[in-house]
């Protein structure tokens, strides 16, 4: 190429960019014009029949978690009709094309889908609605349903548009081994006992918490920490886009300090920051650290790992005998609008609350409550440490309070807001001021102020 | 790798079909047919390549998530990545990357071409050359989690730190504020070392010889060889170096999403990791499609005068 073909070339490029632009400019409607409405028959007849023609219901969902599948294995062998076809993704990439799948031709029955606030208001998901009243799910107790509740401005009221397989709670989980060697005997019953008994394990140079925070795990404590320090009912209202909800709070800067207080005095591992959720659970299971905050997923897990080694215990409060304020949420499963099964998909879930096996296969491969309606016994779980889990679950049902997760409180706080800022917090980059008025802000950003 | 494609193939497309049309000389119907010839994969290309960049600069004038109905905004989400000073620390941290990525393996690439050009034949240059190039056969997602490891608490990089006695630097490096950046650089330059390596000694092994010989008998010392035979006639391998490991920097994604995610805090966010959590995890489509734009703007005005000064015609 010589020096004409040179400037030419820059010539042709701002040709071509003018030839796009000119495209652009001549291009169709505005994008998603034609997408939406996504052909959910108002005036449908629901059925809560199960049909007695063969039917192959199709789900979508996460990864490494199979118990959506088991649950399918029983239902086959009960309703012999009905088959099932079970895709699965790896959770991000379950989250990030869930939208897209729903919207397309053949949208799935059955998805499990943790964001289900966008996707409702794009008219991608079944008003569930008819199906509460038809098979009378107000006889479940109404917190289990509430976060799966939308509205035109706010969640937690209005249409609901899921329904739990499991409802997970979290608090935190401890080595029992290492306790013992220091000399602490039970679970700590305030936030104080807690600090001393990390100062107790630091002193003996072992780690006191083992979090990961790589993707900001660091929400977990910090968010057990806040949950007893504030009203819940705020905490709901931020996660539940309430207007006027706010996060830059004292109670919730007071959290964010007491993390720092931590991280300083070498409560974290030093490398947590690029520490991640698999070898977090590694090296605790391996005999590392005193603690972990995480949920009851891991029970039966963990109970197989460390043996006896380890107990679970709901986040203590500031006082001894607080009720219990702990974080969790349903394990949330939808059914898209443009499913073609709806009252197949609705059956399976109403089955897998009500019916004792399923129940079971709930309690023994999740960990978590199965929910349904109070009156139901909840099955007898397999191994001690899913039973103090699910322990733990009832107690919060009976006397406290269960709380979404604030990292759920839109779709893109976690990763854009709450990560860069926990771990900006835990290096002493930021002030607990600075950190809750940047994920404010970010929030703002998403749903308006 | 889109840029790329779009810096070498829009100008042909548009002389192919722009000098078509006016000129009915002779030979205007055989350029026709000609067209003829090149209309699939001109159909390919235009569907695959200019409909997504055409829609991409028509999402960027929106605020869309994805599925709903989008709203007109202009310009606003360009003028978000312009001011925001969040999004335009992540345009700097691509272009720090571009000392990893081109600076240090051309110039090392430069090094060790010149250094092995002088050797002879034989398994000693050829085990090299393949431990060079290695790292460019490993996908960047197998590279990325090799890494992760070496760079961990108790990773080969800490362990040799410790066997000569540095404990007192051993650290988490991605996990760090200060080392994390210059840590994910460094896989950069690490796999594109091996590909200027092999380019440059391709292009060493190009120069007449009588050059070479010529210096020497004016008694020229290796540092002036290197200078003014070497390099000089390496020009254009060194564009394509530039150009390649540029648009690599500018546009990573690979390596950043495995090892930190742009973690910690935003430290080694980039472009490309950012146009992707914006797509994909806010659902903010417009803003992700103008980040996108404004990356493959960027790309260009680093490009094109790299193009210039390096494919000049020798005269």
């Amino acid at each position: 190429m010589n020096t004409r073909t040179g400037r030419s070339l820059i010539t042709r490029a701002a040709v071509g960019a003018s030839v796009l632009s000119l495209a652009v400019l001549t291009a169709c409607s505005a994008p998603g014009a034609d997408n939406t409405s996504a052909g959910q028959d108002e005036d449908r007849e629901i059925s809560t029949e199960l049909t007695s023609e063969d039917v192959e219901l199709d789900f979508y969902i996460e990864t490494g978690f199979p118990i959506a599948q088991e649950l399918a294995d029983e239902f086959t062998e009960q309703h012999p009709n009905i088959t099932f076809n079970i895709r699965s993704d790896q959770f991000a990439v379950l989250t990030e094309n869930a939208s897209r799948v729903m919207a397309s031709d053949d949208a799935p029955d059955l998805i499990r889908l943790p964001q289900l606030v966008d996707p409702a208001r794009d008219g991608l998901l079944l008003d569930f609605d008819p199906y509460f009243d038809a098979y009378g799910w107000d006889a479940f107790p109404e917190s289990q349903l509430q976060q799966m509740r939308i509205s035109d401005d706010a969640r937690g009221t209005g249409s609901l548009y899921g329904m739990g397989i499991g409802y997970s709670v979290t608090g935190v989980y401890w080595n029992k081994a290492i306790a013992a060697q220091l000399g602490i005997t039970e679970a700590p019953a305030t936030i104080e006992e807690l600090e001393a008994d990390m100062a107790t394990a630091k002193a003996a140079g072992q780690q006191p918490i083992m979090q990961f925070n790589d993707i900001g795990g660091i929400a977990f404590p910090f968010q057990a920490l806040y949950n007893q320090l504030a009203d819940p009912t705020d905490i709901a209202d931020w996660t539940f886009q309430q207007p006027g909800a706010t996060i830059d709070n004292p109670e919730a800067t007071e959290a964010m300090a007491t993390i720092q207080e931590w991280a300083d005095a070498g409560y974290f591992p030093s490398d947590a920051n690029s520490l991640d959720y698999t070898t977090m659970m590694g090296r605790f299971s391996g005999g590392e650290g005193l603690f972990m905050f995480n949920g009851d997923w891991e029970s039966a897990n963990l109970s197989e790992s460390m043996g006896d080694d380890v107990g679970f215990f709901l986040m203590p409060g500031t006082e001894e005998g607080a009720a219990p304020v702990a974080m969790g949420a349903p394990n949330t499963y939808t059914i898209p609008a443009k499913a073609e099964h709806p009252d197949e998909a609705a059956y399976f879930l109403n089955w897998l609350h009500t019916d004792e096996t399923a129940r079971e296969i709930i309690v023994n491969s999740s960990g978590a409550n199965p929910g349904g309606p109070s009156d139901l016994e909840i099955p007898e779980a397999a191994n001690p440490l899913t039973q103090q889990t699910l322990a733990a679950g009832q107690t919060v049902g009976a006397d406290g309070t269960l709380v979404d997760f604030v990292a759920n409180a839109t779709a893109g706080i976690y990763a854009g807001s709450i990560r860069p800022e926990l771990q900006s917090l835990i290096d002493d980059r930021t002030t607990p001021e600075d950190a809750v008025a940047a994920i404010q802000a970010a929030y703002e950003d998403e749903v308006g102020p | 790798m889109t840029s790329s494609a779009v810096v070498a193939s829009v100008p042909s497309l548009v002389d192919g079909a722009g000098a078509a049309a006016p000129r009915r000389r002779p030979g205007g119907r055989r350029r026709w047919g000609q067209l003829v010839w090149v209309a699939p994969a001109l159909a390919v290309y235009a569907f695959f390549v200019l409909r997504p960049l055409i829609t991409s600069v028509q999402y960027s004038l929106y605020e869309w998530n994805g599925i709903g109905v989008a709203t007109f905004v202009g310009g606003d989400n360009y003028a978000k990545v312009l001011t925001d000073p969040d999004q335009l620390g992540i345009i700097g941290n691509a272009i720090v990357l571009v000392l990893f990525f081109t600076v240090i393996p051309v110039a090392l690439g430069l090094l060790a071409a010149a250094l092995m050009h002088g050797l002879p034949r034989g398994s000693f240059t050829t085990v090299s050359r393949s431990v060079l190039f290695i790292p460019q056969v490993i996908p960047l997602v197998a590279a990325g989690i090799v890494w992760d490891w070496v760079y961990s608490t108790n990773g080969i990089a800490n362990q040799m730190l410790s066997a000569v006695g540095l404990d007192g630097i051993a650290r988490p490096w991605l996990a760090d504020f200060d080392t994390a950046l210059p840590a994910v650089g460094l896989i950069g330059s690490w796999v594109q070392l091996g590909l200027c390596t092999l380019l440059l000694l391709t292009g060493i092994a190009k120069i007449d010889p009588s050059l070479y010989e010529a210096a020497r008998l004016d008694g020229a010392s290796g540092l002036q060889v290197f200078r003014h035979v070497t390099v000089p006639g390496l020009r254009r391998e060194i564009g394509v170096c530039v150009t390649v490991t540029m648009i690599a920097a500018l546009a990573s994604f690979d390596i950043v999403y495995i090892t930190t995610q742009g973690g910690p805090g935003n430290q080694t966010m980039v472009p490309g990791v950012e146009i992707y959590r914006l797509a994909f995890s806010e659902r903010e489509v417009g803003q992700a499609s103008a980040m996108a734009v404004v990356l493959m703007v960027l790309v260009l005005v680093a490009i094109l005068p790299v193009q210039r000064l390096t494919q000049r015609s020798d005269q």
